[in-house]
């Protein structure tokens, strides 16, 4: 066993996922940067990661959420960028995060045309919009499950 | 501003969702910035240390998988602290390397459980649905708003 000293204590880091026509990573990566003033900005491929005081990151993100308000998405991540028990460059291949990134990414269109349609809507049409059902999908039927099961044979 | 426990807890869409409408989202990363920003002993891959099962002991059994009862010692603290949850029925993200299936059912039940407000949708498969999800998840935020 050996003493375990932390790095960028006190520090937090976020994900910045762009996904649009107009605006790329790389647009999102130099806008952090021109108002960085010190915190370490990552561009990646979907974005940049920020890490920083909460405070600065607060401060980026604020500013990077008015170049494409409704296809940027932000969220927190634990470890800091280029951690070895987490960056690819020592473990080879994805991280398995990043494939429940890739799945919410598969969709993430639908949510940016829901931000801007709910953006203009008065109090009572999003009352109304909140109210429509969104169906879970059916559980298999018994019928069918045995149908299956006979077919397998 | 309420306390926001999103499951799946690692959803982007969830945490940004939250912290647009102005509330604190509750997932994974807050836990594990914890543990990896705590001194200590070395404890690879991840920094969980023998003591988080037994810190998992407060909500899954002594008999229950030790995975478990460590993912619990992440995830416990953040259900007590929730003031509301929204919840995705049945998210495929949180399936095979994504999870633990028995964690996910574990966190759920606890959610549902506890007395607080809950929303319970499915992720959108239309635009339209994107509409209507957006739409349920601010308006539920915002009834968080005028409750507080």
């Amino acid at each position: 066993m050996k003493p375990y000293v932390p790095e960028y204590v006190g520090t937090v880091t976020k994900y910045v996922f762009v996904d649009s026509p107009n605006t790329t990573p790389q647009d999102i990566a130099t806008a952090a940067y021109e108002i960085a003033q010190g915190v370490m900005i990552k561009e990646t491929c979907f974005g940049c990661q920020i890490t920083g005081t909460p405070e600065d990151v607060s401060r980026i993100i604020d500013h990077l959420r008015t170049l494409d308000p409704y296809r940027i998405f932000i969220k927190d991540r634990g470890f800091p960028p280029g951690d070895s028990r987490r960056c690819r460059a020592d473990l080879g291949g994805a991280r398995p995060g990043y494939l429940g990134h890739e799945y919410e990414m598969s969709f993430i269109r639908y949510i940016s045309h829901g931000l801007k349609e709910t953006q203009e809507l008065t109090k009572a049409s999003l009352k109304k919009a909140a109210g429509v059902a969104l169906p879970l999908e059916e559980p298999l039927d018994a019928d069918i499950l045995e149908q299956l099961f006979s077919e397998e044979k | 501003m309420a306390k926001v426990f999103i499951y799946p807890a690692t959803s982007l869409i969830l945490s940004d969702l939250v912290e647009r409408f102005g509330h604190e989202p509750l997932g994974s990363a807050l836990s594990i910035r914890e543990h990896v920003q705590t001194p200590g002993f070395d404890s690879p891959p991840i920094q969980m240390t023998a003591e988080d099962p037994q810190k998992g002991l407060k909500w899954a059994a002594v008999e229950v998988p030790s995975g478990i009862r460590g993912r619990m010692a992440l995830y416990g603290p953040l259900v007590e602290e929730a003031e509301a949850a929204v919840i995705i029925d049945e998210p495929e993200l949180a399936f095979g390397c994504m999870g633990c299936a028995r964690t996910n059912e574990l966190l759920v039940f606890m959610l549902r459980e506890k007395e607080m407000p809950k929303l319970e949708l499915r992720y959108p498969a239309s635009k339209e649905e994107g509409v209507t999800f957006v739409a349920k998840i601010k308006q539920f935020l915002k009834d968080l708003e005028v409750k507080q």
